[in-house]
């Protein structure tokens, strides 16, 4: 029933700074966990800790233990490009590949890692698509225009297409909405539930009624430190910290 | 209210005017040299002229055939080692040159792109000429090759670097190699201005007389082999020019249009290529 994933001890810094403290904790596979927490306190930071996005910064170092089925991603001799392969990754802003079409923007995952069988390429491309719901909206153009095109909330769930045509495990989405209309915003919700049946998902989000909406699990992040998490419900209703309820309440943050 | 809008309209035909005006301060040079240019050899440009070899002084009908073969082979050399060098080292430092030794080769660069390029001829001179025993095509097409990296390498450094981060961190989180994601995403998406700037390069070099002295050396016959001395436009204007005939003046000016408006014509080209979006990758 894998993959989970398990965060142990994970620190991590920005040259002298520290980002993360000690965090510690599990995701269940196929849910939704959502992380909020005022801006600042290490949201992104830990979700580009779960796919090694994080050392790709200047400066920027971690240590601790991510566990995913079995694999500690951080272990000696792990390539953090296969530990990417398992994990698609949305961004804050939509950022498809300027230079490509809709299709190759799909298709890059696997084309620029060597596959090139077009009719399974095809194949991948168009159930990505329509896995991101965006199928029908592209299909007759997207071989002619480029995923820079299109409006913003396509141009998110092109990426969103284009992280599933990995066939990941798992899914890290930071703040994927937040620069988008509310009606793509629903849009990527809808999608975001159907995928949780087949992928562990992480989200993070500033927005607590969104995480209120999504999530099956919900993580506080405060000064780079995990609070805590719960079901969301209890999260939301009934949170075992002081500081959760004082930001959930609006008291601050 | 009607003084209120005349004050207006006074201020700004002054602004405007002070705009045009300073437009065309900036544009006098431009126009002066094309107009000599143009005035000066306009008369001399036949059908020989790009046809025919030069002529012994009072002998009527020479060209330049040979100069401007020999000028583009010599950029095509200095083509085949300085782009593929100046470009490589410009991707190197727009990706992977955040330390130390990217401190270096940006030095180096700067440092070349200050030497004047009589010494950078001399060096080739003792580096290639003097070791062939030969002026060379080959040694004008190094000197020009070397004079084109420093430039390319910082401009392809430059528009790499304009290439948004977010770009390179959706290649990454799809688990595709940096090498990967350089190649066939960040370059890609900078294509036109690292074309526009290896352009820019060899307009800038094509018209170099000094690192040719002593490399290229001229030569008054055909000459297509890459270890023998050779005509190049340059160095043809340059000898006619210093010349006592008069008809070899007259040469010389012709030449000089011939440089400038295929230099021009190259880079009014490659402008109006990227700018339609021809090139793969211009946006
Ligand atoms: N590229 C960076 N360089 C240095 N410090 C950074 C960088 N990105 C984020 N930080 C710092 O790390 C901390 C956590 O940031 P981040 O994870 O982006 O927070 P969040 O996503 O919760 O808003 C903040 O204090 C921020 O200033
Ligand atoms: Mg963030």
């Amino acid at each position: 029933m894998d993959p989970g994933i398990r965060v142990q001890e994970l620190n991590a810094w920005f040259g002298g700074t520290q980002a993360l403290h000690d965090i510690g904790l599990e995701i269940p596979s196929r849910q939704v966990t959502a992380i909020i927490g005022p801006s600042g306190c290490g949201k992104s930071t830990f979700v580009r800790c779960l796919n090694r996005m994080h050392e790709t910064l200047p400066n920027a170092t971690v240590k601790g233990k991510v566990t995913i089925s079995g694999l500690d991603i951080y272990g000696k001799g792990v390539s953090p490009v296969t530990v990417r392969r398992r994990i698609g990754m949305v961004f804050q802003k939509p950022n498809p590949f300027p230079t490509m079409s809709i299709y190759d923007n799909v298709a890059a995952g696997l084309k620029l890692n060597g596959f090139s069988n077009r009719r399974q390429l095809d194949e991948v491309v168009q159930r990505s698509l329509e896995g991101a719901a965006l199928w029908d909206e592209v299909k007759d153009i997207m071989k002619k225009k480029s995923g820079a095109s299109l409006s913003g909330g396509q141009q998110q769930r092109l990426c969103i297409a284009r992280a599933l045509a990995i066939e990941p495990e798992i899914m890290l989405m930071d703040e994927p909405a937040s620069a988008l209309d509310p009606i793509s915003t629903s849009k990527i919700e809808d999608l975001i539930f159907q995928l949780k049946q087949q992928f562990t998902i992480v989200i993070v989000t500033h927005n607590m009624q969104q995480a209120a909406r999504v999530a099956d699990l919900t993580g506080f992040f405060l000064m780079g430190k995990l609070i805590e998490l719960d079901k969301t419900e209890k999260m939301f209703t009934n949170p075992s910290d002081k500081r959760t309820e004082d930001y959930i309440t609006g008291r601050f943050g | 209210m009607h003084n209120i809008s005349f004050r207006r309209r006074f201020v700004n035909f002054l602004g405007i005017g002070a705009i045009v005006g300073a437009t065309l301060v900036v544009l006098m040079p431009l126009f002066l040299i094309m107009g000599t240019v143009i005035y000066r050899g306009i008369g001399s440009i036949t059908w020989a002229f790009f046809t025919r070899i030069p002529q012994p002084v009072g002998e009527t009908g020479g060209g330049m055939a040979n100069a401007i073969v020999g000028t583009a082979m010599i950029m095509g050399v200095a083509a085949l080692i300085g782009i593929p060098l100046g470009v490589g080292s410009g991707i190197y430092l727009a990706e992977y040159g955040r330390n130390a030794s990217g401190n270096i080769v940006r030095f180096t660069a700067d440092v070349l792109n200050g030497i004047p390029s009589i010494v950078i001829g001399i060096t080739v001179y003792a580096l290639v000429v003097l070791i062939q025993h030969h002026f060379s095509l080959l040694a004008g097409g190094i000197a020009l090759g070397i004079m084109m990296i420093p430039t390319v390498c910082r401009t392809t450094e430059e528009v790499l670097l304009m290439v948004p981060q977010s770009v390179r961190e959706a290649a990454l989180g799809l688990g595709i190699p940096q090498w990967r994601t350089t190649l066939s995403v960040v370059v890609p998406s900078a294509a036109s201005g690292i074309i526009t700037s290896i352009m820019l390069a060899c307009a800038r070099v094509a018209g170099e007389t000094a690192p040719l002295l002593f490399t290229a050396f001229g030569n008054q016959f055909w000459n297509l082999k890459l270890n023998q001395p050779t005509a190049a436009l340059p160095l043809q204007i340059f000898a006619y020019a210093i010349s006592p005939y008069e008809e070899w003046h007259r040469m010389a000016w012709a030449g000089a249009l011939v440089l400038i408006l295929s230099i021009m014509a190259t880079v009014i080209l490659v402008r109006f290529a990227t700018s339609r979006g021809m090139l793969k990758g211009a946006h």
